[in-house]
């Protein structure tokens, strides 16, 4: 349980700032750095049991089906990096609170510093590749709001744009890396994929993988050629940058490489590719930190370049190389993170970073000089310091590497130049900045920082000494058991500060005497290399990034013009493609069965349909016809499904017939009656085309599965009727029973539309024609006498009727949709037949509560079968006996069809009868002004 | 008859698609409900054209497939509900944009576009 606590603590803590940034920021500087200093105190509680051999892991099933689960681990690996990022992150904290001025939003900040450290210690305490993932990206995104956190300067955004694209798409990388590991090692926890090494190498996808896994490794480590990213998130607040770039977020990289070094390490094309870019990326950095002017710049380039020092050593994979590799991920980051900070005090008490306005500050600042000569010197490789210990070990390392075959006297001469690059710009950093005499006043005057802002850098400094005094006693333990988690044995070692006079003390004599030279001569160097152009990184990646959004919008211009026409078109080619292409797979078009013969009445009603079908566009302009056209065509489909036996459909489908074709035709009041004529002769030709080959390719697909026996599941259903549902009528016992479920979305969906369609209509004032298409003025006889008497006369009947269809519907063609839409056309008649008014003065109640009842209704009866431990919606039926009236069955369905019914009654009505309401505020013969009045009093 | 059910769906079918591709609202509702009927048309006749099938359970008799009458019956229903939601939407889209084209734009806007 500590374990999940260390790696919960930090991400709890991520509340904390918010909520007591309003309590003043020396309370939410100390409130901040109490959950992270419980977690640290909770990680050193683990190291005597970590020092007994024991393993430590915690681990709770999360999503099985995945492999994910909730699994930490605490080894040596995971406690030097957690030392690191809880120990600095306090500290940087520290730092921070003084470093922010008042006005900036600071408890904002650090919850997203304290995120950034969660993230991390979810990194190296992961014991699950997945969970190791997410956490990964976690630190992705929390360092894109750190760069970017002062969002006002466009380099900031710019910079955290930058970096999250690169280690983002480092992250998909490592994603699918990590997705081909767990294939072949088939789980994704930790300890199996480390032990599975030689099944991994022998995978014939292991090049494939170790690429990606690489590839998230590198970019995230800012390794070559991801290390431009690096420089550009300088633009950070200086806490950040100390604590993402120094010590942290770049380490992740490493880390992981560290982490995964028993699968993956070990085999040439592992040694061959890390090493190598580990080489280029330490040159590259050192030559480009040597030529920065700026402290915060040589700082980024120098950490890229020491990163690529960690590189080669993990490449090199010997178990001393791997020590080596660890030490200096230590002693790096302790120099580069007090360099970092006092880079920040120079930058808060001068107002400028840059070289050429400072100069002989160790005058106004003596201590800060003092300290950042220490650290400079620990990044120089000076003996006596930290630094010098891991270069020594680095050097001794490329001595022995057979990496480049016959070339392999490359990697100490390559080492020392990288060594010689270090000194010189560790002396421009130190030299210029303080013991050098001014050429230009800086902005402000220089002055010591507040004691307390110093505080960290004096930490950091005087473990730099003492690491670099007593390497066994300071960190031989944690050492040792670092080294023992990443190479899975222990190692014997012993650091020791003098190994007599050998070639990597020669090798650190050199680089320090040529370093010193170099620093004389680089001026010199710079007005050489001033011929040259410099390519900026940003230049390259900003105008890519242009480019690509440029690329995307003309994409997007073509598919995406907001045009509906355009759109429909695209998706019914794509339909017609598809469906030809499956059709094309398809043997032979007619299958086994044979045909039917056709009837005289069949034929008859084919051609009618298809005549009136083809009517309705070609009529479509004059938009009356066409939809009169298009009512037969209903009313045929409702004799089709009468012919072929299903008369259920045949009644919805009338009674539905009826109900929209008054919608329409009350739609059309508010429409213009005729459409312009406005498709171009290609257009149409076109469209035409379009839609006859799709209707090519629906024929061929109905009469394929029209001529093919199909298997059918109705059998259970026809079976299960009776006995199971306590109904005759199948296809109503499917709807309230079989499939009850989706007959409740259904209605939900009805009631849905109702809903919407009433709140569409809610204030719409629409012009109000005084005439129709042809300039005939409306009937004067609104409301004419038989139509009033028949409709009064035939209400109660219909209702009748309705009652009797509802009741009968389980056992006979009928059931509370047909119910429910015969109530809603003889409702519907009477508005016709007397009007809006009239009808809501005595059907004096709201069709939206009815629907909704409705589906309530529905709902509530299937929790009802949850009393009686049934699943949702399972009905029961009985037989009944009452005198009199005779044998009959209720079946808690009928409550359900009940439902049904209310929701088709109050969507329909709801629908028809609130656009009905649009018509009478305005109506052409009333006044204007009664018009406005009434409308007001609609509101 | 199976060739002429075929036929009269994909005419049908054709003909609403060709009016969904109208510029102007109406005759896009209109297509929308002529599809729907091909559609339903086409779904009805997954279970098999039965002529004179029973559809109560009435003894070991020869049923019409229940199945995807139930699914049209429910796709009836919400086939008007949506017809009527598209109605009624481009009875809002005119009044508040003045014009009944479909892509729900005041009329300076598409001229705009066109240009």
């Amino acid at each position: 349980m500590t374990l999940l606590w260390i790696a919960l603590l930090p991400l709890l803590g991520v509340l904390v700032p918010p909520l007591v940034a309003n309590r003043g920021r020396r309370d939410c500087s100390l409130a901040t750095a109490a959950l992270p200093a419980l977690a640290l105190v909770l990680t050193l509680s683990q190291v005597p049991a970590l020092n007994a051999g024991e393993a430590l892991r915690f681990s709770a099933e999360w999503i099985p089906a995945l492999g994910l689960e909730v699994a930490f681990r605490l080894d040596g690996l995971s406690l030097l990096f957690n030392l690191l990022i809880l120990g600095i992150g306090l500290l940087i904290l520290l730092y921070a609170h003084y470093y922010l001025s008042p006005e900036e939003p600071y408890g904002r900040f650090y919850a997203y510093l304290i995120l950034f450290m969660a993230s991390m210690v979810g990194i190296v305490m992961a014991d699950n590749l997945l969970l190791l993932w997410m956490f990964w990206e976690l630190t992705s995104l929390s360092s894109f709001l750190l760069i970017g956190f002062w969002s006002h300067r466009s380099d900031a955004r710019k910079g955290a744009r930058m970096a999250l694209v690169v280690t983002g798409a480092g992250g998909l990388a490592l994603l699918a890396g990590f997705l081909l590991l767990g294939d072949m090692v088939g789980s994704f926890e930790m300890d199996r994929v480390l032990a599975a090494g030689e099944t991994i190498q022998a995978d014939p996808r292991f090049p494939l993988m170790l690429a990606l896994v690489l590839l998230g490794a590198f970019a995230k480590s800012a390794q070559f050629p991801f290390q431009f990213w690096l420089p550009h998130a300088m633009a950070a607040p200086t806490p950040v940058s100390a604590y993402l770039h120094s010590a942290t977020m770049v380490k992740a990289g490493i880390f992981l490489m560290a982490r995964l070094h028993p699968a993956l390490a070990g085999n040439e094309l592992w040694t061959m590719v890390v090493s190598l870019v580990g080489m280029t990326t330490l040159l590259y950095g050192a030559w480009f930190a040597l030529m920065k002017t700026e402290l915060k710049g040589i700082l980024a380039f120098s950490t890229v370049s020491h990163l690529g020092l960690v590189t080669v050593l993990l490449g090199i994979g010997s178990p001393m190389a791997v020590l080596a590799a660890l030490f200096h991920i230590l002693n790096h980051a302790t120099f580069k993170a007090a360099l970092f900070m006092s880079a920040g005090i120079i930058d808060h008490e001068t107002g400028t970073r840059e070289l050429a306005r400072l100069g002989g500050l160790a005058r106004a600042m003596p201590v800060t000089a003092l300290l950042t000569s220490i650290a400079g010197a620990a990044m120089a490789g000076v003996p006596l310091l930290n630094g010098f210990l891991s270069k020594e070990l680095f050097f001794a390392e490329s001595l022995e590497t057979p990496v480049l075959g016959g070339l392999s006297w490359l990697m100490p001469v390559m080492a020392t130049l990288g060594g010689v690059l270090s000194v010189a710009y560790s002396l421009r950093l130190v030299h210029a900045v303080f013991f050098k005499p001014p050429r230009q006043t800086p902005p402000k005057t220089p002055h010591e920082p507040p004691r307390l802002m110093r505080l960290p850098v004096e930490i950091f400094a005087v473990l730099c000494v003492l690491v670099g005094l007593f390497p066994s006693a300071m960190a031989g333990g944690l050492l040792d058991l670092a080294t023992q988690a990443v190479l899975l044995e222990p190692l014997e070692f012993h650091l020791a500060i003098w190994h007599g006079v050998n070639l990597p003390l020669l090798m650190s004599a050199i680089a320090l005497v040529a370093g010193i030279g170099l620093y004389h001569l680089h001026r010199y160097l710079r007005r050489f290399l001033r011929g040259f152009h410099p390519v900026d990184a940003r230049m390259i990646f900003e105008a890519s990034i242009q480019r690509l959004g440029r690329r995307s919008e003309a994409l997007l211009a073509r598919l995406d013009n907001a045009s509906l026409q355009r759109y429909m078109g695209l998706l019914m080619f794509s339909a017609l493609a598809l469906t030809s292409l499956g059709l094309v797979m398809v043997p032979s078009l007619a299958g086994d069965q044979p045909q039917r013969p056709v009837d005289g009445v069949l034929l008859t009603g084919a051609v009618l349909l298809i005549f009136s079908g083809l009517g309705t566009v070609l009529a479509h302009r004059y938009r009356l016809i066409s939809l009169l056209l298009l009512s037969m065509v209903g009313l045929l489909v409702s004799l089709t499904f009468a012919r072929f036996s299903a008369p259920d459909l045949a009644l919805t489908q009338l009674s539905v017939e009826v109900v929209t074709m008054i919608l329409l035709m009350l739609a059309l009041f508010f429409l213009p009656q005729k459409t312009p004529r406005e498709s171009s002769l290609p257009r149409n030709v076109r469209d035409t085309l379009l839609a006859g080959a799709l209707g090519v390719a629906i024929t061929s697909l109905n009469y394929a599965v029209l001529t093919r026996g199909t298997p059918s599941i109705s059998g259970f259903f026809l079976d299960n009727s009776v006995p199971g549902g306590g109904g005759h009528n199948v296809v109503n016992v499917i709807l309230v029973d079989f499939r009850g479920f989706d007959t409740l979305g259904e209605i939900t969906v009805l009631a849905l539309a109702g809903l919407a369609i009433f709140k569409l209509l809610n204030r719409l004032r629409l012009f109000m024609p005084h005439s129709d298409g042809e300039g005939r003025v409306w009937s004067p006889d609104r409301y004419p006498m038989i139509l009033t008497t028949i409709s009064q006369a035939l209400l109660p009947l219909a209702l009748l009727v309705s009652v009797f269809i509802f009741l009968r519907g389980h056992n006979l063609p009928g059931g509370g949709f047909i119910a429910g839409l015969i109530t809603a056309v003889a409702l519907i008649l009477l508005y016709m037949a007397r009007g809006v008014e009239w009808a809501q003065e005595r059907l004096d109640f709201q069709y939206q509560p009815v629907a909704i009842v409705g589906v309530g209704v529905a709902a509530v009866t299937g929790v009802g079968s949850w009393l009686f431990g049934h699943p949702y919606l399972t009905s029961a039926f009985g037989h009944f006996h009452l005198p009199l009236i005779g044998d009959f069955e209720l079946a808690t369905a009928m409550i359900f069809d009940l439902g049904v019914y209310l929701a088709v009654v109050g969507a329909t009505l709801m629908i028809l009868a609130n656009l009905g309401k649009v018509t009478t505020p305005h109506r052409p013969a009333k006044n204007e002004a009664a018009a406005t009045t009434s409308a007001k009093e609609k509101r | 008859m199976e060739s002429l059910y075929a036929i009269t769906t994909g005419v049908l079918s054709a003909c609403g698609l060709y009016l969904i591709l109208r510029g102007r609202t109406f005759p896009v509702v209109v297509g929308l409900t002529l599809l729907s009927y091909a559609v339903n048309l086409f779904l009805f006749s997954m279970g098999g054209l039965t002529t004179d099938g029973a559809t109560i359970i009435d003894g070991p008799r020869d049923y019409a497939d229940p199945l995807p009458q139930a699914l049209v019956l429910t796709a009836i229903v919400i086939g008007f509900a949506m017809t009527a939601f598209a109605v009624i939407l481009s009875m809002r889209a005119r009044g508040d944009m003045g014009n009944d084209h479909v892509d729900g734009r005041k009329q300076e806007e598409r001229e705009e576009n066109h240009r």
